[in-house]
């Protein structure tokens, strides 16, 4: 039967959106007391949780200690329940392990690790519910919980996908756009500088159209970097109103 | 703007599980009308003219017409009319449609595209005032009525909501659901069916003969002769459990009530025959079929049999049944039968035919008898008929119930009087799906301006090859010249080769319009008296063609061969030629053999008529196979544009010159791009054909007593060469003509596709091969052209050419279009022996092909031509009885017995009975038979018919 038609003649794609338009991307700081900082984001239905603790001293072998930065440690897991079909997800499949070297490399780039010499810093992800993009959803999460943990970064990192659809790229791309085939970029930026610190294609794309597919998925990252920021915003007067820090 | 909303989806996928799917509404769809002042401009299709003139006497006031899904999908015709305009096509219904039937989706594509169609898609499902979720219980058919109901309901408020212009725009919702119409009344829309709407309509009679039949009422005998065709979801479970298989539904051209149903992932035929077993499948649908009980397979009756189209009353299709069903099969003989259970997909396309005249003068009933003999005839309903009995008329089938013998149809449009050459031409060509309206403005737009001159940065880009004495060697009349070659000494003693072909990716430009034609059309097509361009004439009769004496831009080889053929080196360049002269196969083959002669082109034409013969030499030795297949030529007439001679075509030393040397520029650039591509190479490749292809041929070889060896190429071709009969010279070329009938076709792919074992061509024995030397007329050979360029940097690659399934789909599209081609070729053919023999007699020398059951297949080499000789009809009893002899394969009648490649004499002519069909009569004439065989015809010229002779035609 007829396959699916990612972008239609009208310009919609399978979801009512325009190719530029993001998906309704909501999000929360501070979700859990326990960790020092923690975020909750929801891009479309993908959703995820990030917990950071540190910077703290190094636990476990002091043969990992790095004595000029500090040490990023990530981890990054799936529910069972977070896409259609239930299966145990062990922690460490080859996805996953795949998946927490690519955040690690991330923030390498993105925290200012000079300023924390031997010491750690642990970034949880744990993703809800799955609907493409799990990447992106994760960095923007951890961005906003490192935020959150006041720990300093070089700017916000905000990450986005991007694809390629009748001559016509598409940005934050969902489980539909992501599975259909065709190809995927995906960016984490830091929008201010518009300095790429990861950037991954998968799928087959020609040379002529690569910098078209990533200009959109940076466009992307500026985007999502405008929404975060407004939310970190509110969400620092909401708490120094709270503790009455306000002038 | 973005308003989230989320619903839930259950599918099937093994299991079921719950697909959760974003769904955002927005509030920024426009509704299309131009006279709208509340939507933001629109940006994409056309709009809805702010004054429509749909003049209705249901609806006085102007009005955008909305169809239902139905509608749309089964009122093609209409909708396509040029009187119908101004439609609300709805998301909803365009979905729909799309996931219904393709070819239904890409017409209405094509009329959203029209600008003076004026239909517009409304976007009602992203709309967050026209959404609307599916409730509990709810079918999805249900909601969607609902939405469509709801999109009208929409348009009307909208459209005369505050702030709109004074003129009052109405909507009309057309839908032949009367459940839907009765709630869309309730909720106070406009709602009528198309049949009440189309009627209502000012001077649109003509409309109404378009509408689809799907209500018509069946004949006088309302009772139910065909059995149920069984619901898709149990021919879904049937299939899974192994009790039905599902196929593709092939109906036998030569008689009517056989078919054969190819089995998905099963290399074997399933037979089936008789109507009730073929329970109204028509050609190319897809079917699910049951298995017979062992007891019960048939086999094909190799008999001819063709339904008239003359006789009224026709046996009751009940008799038709049983008289197969008495018939004793034995049991060696039977083959998988089986029985048409359900529909999984009709493939209905429009067909070509003519009006039967209808037994009651002034009915609206008749019945069309479609010009392809697989498709069965049509019943439509027109109140024309008295204009159309003359004509060859396009009729689609709408429907076909269980107490219609035949399917139900109407008439879409005429073509023209039956038996002008020009209508036949155009019914040949809708026949074969061969796009030939005229080129578009959009394609003439991306044709070079006039006068074209060569720059300066054309010379610096390309290597200048203007001194070297090219020429073209080519059939006569050639216009479209896509090769020239050279061969010339060089210093060290060895040859340098040049083969040239002209340069089309230059002028077709990636992505343009011209581009995505050729890209359709994939091939020009060569009728006897026309062709078919694929890239209009200035292109391929001009500037492309190498024509001589003028400056031309070439994609060459260069070889550096020794004088025993070895190569020594190959280069690949873009380069402008200038062609000294174009010769024809016999000017050349002249040149070559006439002693005085020593210019330059002379000298090159020698060497290369020396070097091809060593070539063809070793390709024979590595198992390549030299086939047979008879070819005609017609001289025309240039003033009536009749045929006024035939003749097979006459093959010289200088075919097979140039034909190498185009076959060793194939090999070196599919070797080159396929290095360069190993994914996206656009290759040629012909499978072995299976063993049992070669059955026939190896019986008839026996007969002879010649042992055929099938098991390799290389063994065929020696077996073939051996098989001669030094006292008929004729009967080699009729085994090779055998044997290139059992051969698979050659067909076009991507390299990526397939494993590379697969990559092979059996009948040139080469590892790998392509199309490089036909620009012009072949499409396949531009993106081979576009790989080569890339390879030696050229020109610039562009996305899709590296895709490997893009280009695959290409190439599926150009192997279609190739078999089509050479369908239409020889039905062209057909047609002029047809128009040639029309007012001649003649006795002609023949051979017997094949022998059949109640005919023998005849081949007249002096046309190239092949025809049936029929030795009974199968219904009357003729005098003379022929016994036929399976296992002998023989037919006798007395002393006479018929073998495969006997020699008969046969009076050649045509039955005109069949108007549509005209048919070559062949009739014996020896050896004589008494009863049977006609007297010999007195002169061989060609002279009118007479009436003596009219009367032998009736004797059979
Ligand atoms: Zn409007």
């Amino acid at each position: 039967m007829a396959g699916l038609e990612l972008l239609s003649d009208q310009g919609f794609r399978i979801d009512g959106r325009r190719p530029h338009e993001l998906r309704k991307i909501q999000c929360r700081l501070g979700v859990f007391n326990q960790a020092d900082g923690s975020a909750y984001i929801e891009q479309g239905n993908t959703k995820v949780l990030a917990a950071v603790y540190g910077p703290h001293e190094i636990r476990g072998s002091r043969s990992k200690v790095l004595h000029d930065k500090v040490l990023v440690n990530c981890q990054y897991s799936m529910a069972t329940f977070s896409t259609g079909e239930r299966k145990r997800r062990p922690r460490g499949d080859r996805k996953s392990q795949e998946m927490t070297m690519h955040l690690q490399q991330t923030f390498d780039a993105a925290i200012q690790t000079s300023l924390y010499p031997r010491s750690q810093i642990d970034i949880f992800v744990e993703v809800l519910q799955s609907d493409g993009g799990n990447y992106c959803a994760s960095v923007n999460a951890s961005t906003l919980a490192l935020i959150d943990a006041g720990i300093a970064l070089r700017d916000y990192v905000c990450a986005c996908s991007s694809s390629f659809v009748n001559d016509t790229p598409l940005t934050d791309i969902n489980y539909l756009e992501e599975s259909s085939g065709s190809p995927e970029i995906i960016a984490a930026t830091l929008p201010k500088s518009e300095q790429i610190v990861f950037l991954e294609m998968n799928g087959r794309l020609h040379e002529d159209n690569l910098s078209r597919v990533t200009d959109m998925a940076v466009k992307g990252c500026k985007d999502i970097h405008d929404i975060l920021d407004q939310v970190v915003r509110d969400h620092v007067s909401e708490v120094s109103t709270v503790h009455g820090w306000e002038n | 703007m973005l308003t989230s909303k989320t619903f839930v989806k259950k599918t099937k996928r093994g299991r079921i599980i719950k697909i959760v799917r974003e769904h955002y509404l927005r509030d920024d769809i426009t509704c299309g009308s131009e006279s709208c002042q509340i939507c933001d401009p629109f940006d994409f299709g056309q709009p809805l003219v702010a004054e429509p003139e749909n003049k209705s006497r249901l609806c006085l006031t102007p009005h955008y017409i909305i169809p239902d899904t139905n509608v749309v999908l089964h009122q093609m015709d209409v909708m396509e009319d040029s009187s119908v305009q101004n439609v609300v096509i709805l998301q909803t219904v365009l979905d729909e449609v799309r996931h219904r039937s393709s070819p239904g989706y890409k017409r209405l594509k094509s009329m959203l595209a029209n600008p003076s169609k004026h239909f517009f898609t409304f976007c009602n499902e992203f709309n967050k005032n026209t959404y609307v979720e599916r409730q509990k219980g709810e079918s999805s058919n249900d909601r969607n009525d609902r939405a469509i109901r709801e999109a009208t309901s929409w348009y009307q408020d909208h459209l005369r909501s505050e702030g709109q212009s004074d003129l009052i725009i109405d909507v009309v919702l057309l839908t032949n659901d009367a459940d839907n119409r009765r709630k869309a009344i309730q909720q106070g829309l406009k709602a009528f069916t198309v049949h009440e709407y189309v009627k209502s309509l000012e001077n649109c009679g003509h409309l109404v003969d378009l509408l689809s039949q799907s209500q018509m009422s069946v004949h006088s005998q309302d009772r139910l002769m065909f059995p149920e065709h069984l619901p898709l979801s149990e021919i879904q479970r049937g299939i899974k459990a192994g009790r039905y298989f599902q196929g593709s539904f092939m109906a036998s051209r030569e008689n009517y009530l056989e078919a054969n149903v190819s089995v998905h992932n099963k290399d074997e035929m399933v037979f089936i025959q008789g109507h009730m077993n073929q329970n109204r499948a028509v050609h190319s649908d897809v079917v699910a079929i049951e298995m017979l009980p062992e007891e019960e397979w048939s086999c094909p009756s190799s008999m001819v049999l063709e339904e008239s189209s003359e006789k009224i009353v026709e046996d009751s299709m009940e008799t038709e049944d049983e008289a197969i069903k008495r018939k004793k099969i034995p049991k060696e003989l039977r083959q998988p039968t089986g029985r048409i259970v359900g529909i999984i997909k009709r493939n209905w396309r429009q067909y070509c035919g003519i009006l039967r005249p209808s037994a009651v003068k002034e009915g609206t009933r008749h019945i069309v008898v479609p010009a392809e003999k697989k498709i069965p005839k049509i019943r439509i309903e027109t109140r024309q008929a008295a204009d159309l009995i003359t004509q060859r008329i396009v009729v689609a089938i709408d429907n076909w119930p269980r107490n219609s013998r035949y399917p139900q149809g109407h008439f879409v449009r005429k073509l023209g009087n039956i038996g002008d050459k020009d209508t036949e031409n155009e019914v040949l060509l809708l026949e074969h799906d061969v796009p030939h309206s005229n080129f578009s403005e959009a394609v003439l737009a991306c044709l070079p301006k006039l006068p074209w001159i060569i720059t300066d940065e054309d010379y610096k880009r390309r290597r200048d090859l203007r001194h070297i004495d090219i020429c073209s060697v080519d059939p006569p009349g050639c216009t479209d010249i896509d090769d020239a070659l050279h061969c010339r000494e060089l210093e060290n003693g060895n040859l340098e080769i040049g083969v040239h072909i002209a340069d089309v990716s230059h002028f077709i430009r990636p992505g343009t319009a011209i581009d995505k034609e050729a890209a359709e059309r994939g091939t020009t097509v060569y009728l006897t008296d026309r062709r078919i361009d694929m890239v209009p004439e200035l292109l391929s009769s001009n500037l492309c063609s190498l024509r001589s004496n003028v400056e031309r831009f070439a994609f060459s080889i260069l070889w550096e061969m020794t004088h025993d053929a070895d190569v020594v080196g190959t280069s690949f360049t873009k380069s402008v030629i200038k062609s000294k002269a174009a010769f024809t196969y016999a000017e050349a083959q002249m040149k070559i053999d006439d002693t005085a002669q020593n210019d330059s082109l002379t000298r090159s034409l020698r060497h290369l008529n020396r070097l091809a013969k060593i070539l063809k030499q070793r390709r024979v030795d590595a198992g390549a196979l030299t086939l047979a297949s008879p070819e005609i030529r017609f001289h025309i007439d240039s003033e009536t544009h009749e045929p006024i001679d035939v003749q097979a075509k006459q093959i010289m030393e200088t075919n097979s010159m140039v034909e190498e040397f185009m076959l060793l520029a194939n090999v070196a650039s599919a070797k080159k791009t396929l290095e360069e591509f190993p994914d996206c190479a656009c290759l040629r490749r012909h499978p072995a054909p299976p063993p049992s292809n070669f059955e026939p041929v190896i019986k008839a070889a026996l007969s002879k007593g010649f042992n055929i060896d099938v098991s390799k190429g290389k063994a065929l071709a020696d077996s073939l060469q051996s098989a001669v009969v030094p006292s008929d010279p004729y009967f080699n070329t009729m085994l090779r003509i055998m044997t290139t009938r059992c051969m698979m076709q050659a067909v076009y792919f991507c390299s990526g596709m397939i494993p590379e074992t697969e990559y092979f061509h059996y009948g040139l024995a080469a590892g790998i091969y392509t199309h490089f030397t036909s620009p012009i007329r072949r499409f396949s050979d531009i993106i081979v052209h576009r790989l080569l360029a890339v390879c030696i940097g050229a020109d610039a690659s562009y996305p899709s050419l590296t895709e490997k399934h893009k280009t695959q789909v290409v190439c599926n599209n150009l192997n279609y279009r190739h078999k089509m081609a050479q369908y239409a070729g020889r039905a062209s053919v057909n047609l002029h022996t047809h128009i040639f023999f029309k007012n001649r007699t003649t006795n002609e020398e023949g051979y017997v092909l094949f022998v059949r059951q109640n005919a023998l297949q005849v081949l007249i080499p002096k046309y190239g031509l092949e025809g049936t000789l029929y030795l009974s009809d199968g219904k009357t009893k003729s005098k003379p009885r022929f016994t036929y002899n399976e296992e002998a394969n023989t037919q006798t009648c007395g002393s006479v017995t018929f073998h495969v490649f006997d020699q008969v004499i046969i009076e050649l002519s045509i039955d005109q009975s069949n108007v549509q069909h005209l048919k070559l009569c062949l009739k014996l004439v020896k050896p004589e038979i008494p009863g049977f065989s006609v007297p010999a015809h007195s002169s061989e010229d060609s002279e009118p018919p007479k009436k003596k002779q009219k009367k032998g035609q009736t004797k059979k």
